[in-house]
């Protein structure tokens, strides 16, 4: 048996030789390591090797390295096409309203939670807040379709009940980003709680003894204890939200899409995917979604600079 | 302290009511949809569509459901589904898992390389195009390996689970089992594993749930009805309302089709988020688990 050296055994061998034994030793992590970095290979970093053919006039027949070269022909194509200010003011609008209700819904809900005093009676609601998040997109959509249905829906319903006329909701331009962000409020809201209820727990509850000897109401201390406290919690996803408002997701817009609500539910993904899955369009479609991820990625970069001018919380 | 508490003052007391009040508005509005669609699944179309049914179902029936259990399609599905989130979640699992340990490692070198190799694919990626074409290449077009290989082991995933080994696993366990002549791999198999059986489960239910309700890649990649996941054929059913005609056979009239159309969409929301609603509050404390876990800056 010969004990190895462990690491914390300060040696005098050069340090150079010194890592190349500690790579030998340690061989089987790198193994561990070995499946993941083959699929990232073929699955995520091909595909980069790939988006060049946004500069390209792809045919299938001649690969990706023998096509065209045509520069930046096909962006030029987006810019100019007749859609291209529908799909991004639709795209921006969407993501920007559902962030603007959506962010703050989990944050007043979460300090509601907080303060409620029967813990049974909590865990039961946040058991059934909790539930939606874990219903499919399919399933929601097909929810809205039966609620909504203007001859069958209880929403129909209760608007004829108030001597109303029934409304076609999912047929119609107007009420398709309502629709898509109140559904995504009831879906999401009681989950995004969490992370919130979590910061929460963790303020120093002599803080609260302080000010209520003070004579703070529960109010006062919910707005000059509670939220002070979780401040840094909704910067970080603040941040991470802005920078997520061009990746909107694809599932939810491309399911209540129809032609009938096409001039607002047409966004980016759901464009990337008609040109290039149904329509075959390769280069053109790449050449979108590579717009879309630069913009991502300045967002992102642009984000995370402010918050750390403005508040010295940030990502990096 | 207790003699320093003082009574409620009014104030206070107010808020705590306002507080129950709203609070169980907004719980009611997440439950009454869901409650809803169930008693709707059991309810006598013909009362769904005067608008009499609202808080218990009416005209009692089971129809909506034996059309749903005699259909073929669903259940080819639901298998499918099955499969896939099994076979799906095993290699999800085992390479995220493989994946975390060596990088919550202090000493690993070319460790950080190794962490941004993975990162850098949060930002940028190649996109819906070059990856379809990458599988169509690859010849897994509708097969189910589109489905469980190339999304298996998301950096996300990865993070959560290396920041429970590096919380829970403490650096010197390591050095006392390796001074003992005990290998890595014998390391991971008899002592980190066994000690993360949370984190496990955290996992196995993220994708479990993942694979469940998601569409996406089916709807890309496979082309054959009899490969379809749940969800696809839900999607036919409740988005595109297309009711297989072998549900529908004694049915004459159109407006009598319509009505079964709209039962039997109740009874499939019921059929396919069930398991998965009934199953989650017993697991609740794993996905607030790995949601905490995945909160703390890794």
């Amino acid at each position: 048996m010969n004990s190895r050296t462990s690491s914390l055994d300060h040696s005098t061998i050069k340090p150079k030789r010194k890592r190349w034994s500690r790579v030998k030793r340690d061989y089987e992590l790198y193994l561990f390591l070995l499946p993941i970095i083959i699929l990232y290979l073929v699955f995520k970093y091909y595909p980069m090797y790939g988006v060049q053919i946004a500069f390209k006039d792809f045919s299938p027949s001649q690969g990706i390295w023998g096509s065209e070269w045509v520069g930046f022909q096909h962006f030029i194509d987006f810019f100019n096409s007749y859609n291209f200010w529908t799909i991004i003011t639709n795209t921006l609008s969407l993501s920007f309203l559902s962030l603007l209700f959506g962010f703050p819904a989990p944050i007043i809900i979460a300090l509601m939670l907080n303060q409620m005093l029967g813990k049974r009676y909590k865990k039961f609601v946040q058991t059934v807040i909790y539930a939606p998040h874990f219903i499919s997109t399919v399933v929601l959509i097909g929810m809205l379709n039966v609620f909504l249905s203007p001859n069958s829906g209880i929403v129909n319903h209760v608007i004829t009940m108030f001597g109303g006329d029934p409304i076609l909701f999912m047929a119609d331009e107007g009420w398709f980003r309502p629709l898509y962000i109140l559904s995504g409020i009831w879906q999401e809201t009681g989950f995004s709680t969490i992370i919130y209820l979590a910061a929460l727990a963790g303020v120093n509850p002599e803080l609260h003894e302080a000010a209520t000897m003070d004579g703070a109401s529960k109010w006062k201390r919910v707005w000059n204890v509670d939220i002070p406290s979780i401040l840094p919690t909704i910067v970080i996803l603040l941040i991470l939200a802005l920078g997520n408002i061009m990746s909107i997701g694809f599932e939810k817009a491309f399911l209540m899409q129809s032609d009938l609500n096409y001039g607002t539910s047409n966004i980016i993904p759901t464009y990337v995917y008609e040109m290039g899955i149904q329509k075959a369009q390769y280069s053109f479609s790449t050449a979108v979604g590579l717009f879309n991820s630069l913009i991502n990625i300045i967002l992102i970069v642009t984000v995370n600079r402010i918050a750390k001018k403005i508040t010295e919380t940030s990502l990096w | 302290m207790n003699q320093l508490m003082k009574r409620k003052s009014r104030g206070d007391i107010w808020f705590d009511i306002f507080n129950y009040v709203l609070l169980s508005i907004v719980m009611l509005l997440v439950l009454f949809p869901l409650y809803f669609v169930l008693i709707a699944s059991f309810s006598d179309p013909n009362y769904i569509y005067s608008g009499e049914v609202w808080l218990f179902p009416k005209g009692f029936t089971l129809d909506g459901y034996e059309r749903i259990f005699n259909d073929s399609s669903i259940w080819i599905g639901y298998a499918n589904s099955i499969l896939y989130a099994t076979l799906g979640t095993i290699i999800g699992v085992a390479v995220t898992v493989f994946a975390a340990y060596p990088l919550a490692r202090k000493d690993l070198v070319g460790k950080s390389a190794i962490m941004w190799f993975l990162m850098v694919t949060m930002f940028f990626s190649g996109g819906l195009i070059p990856t379809y074409l990458l599988i169509k290449d690859l010849h897994m077009l509708n097969t189910i390996w589109a489905l469980v290989i190339p999304g298996a082991g998301g950096v996300f995933n990865v993070i959560i689970v290396r920041t429970f080994f590096q919380s829970s696993i403490p650096d010197e366990m390591w050095e006392a089992a390796s001074i003992d002549g005990c290998s890595n791999t014998r390391f991971f198999w008899s002592i980190v594993l066994p000690l993360s059986k949370s984190i496990l489960a955290v996992m196995v239910l993220y994708h479990v749930v993942g694979f469940w309700n998601g569409f996406f890649d089916a709807l890309i990649y496979l082309n054959d009805e009899s490969k379809y996941p749940l969800q696809l054929v839900l999607r036919n059913i409740l988005v595109q309302n297309q009711v297989n005609s072998g549900m529908m056979i004694d049915v004459e009239s159109y407006a009598a089709k319509m009505r079964v159309t709209e039962l039997i969409k109740y009874g499939v929301i019921i059929v396919s988020s069930l398991p998965l609603l009934m199953l989650y509050p017993f697991l609740q404390k794993y996905f607030v688990k790995g949601v905490m876990i995945g909160s703390i800056k890794g």
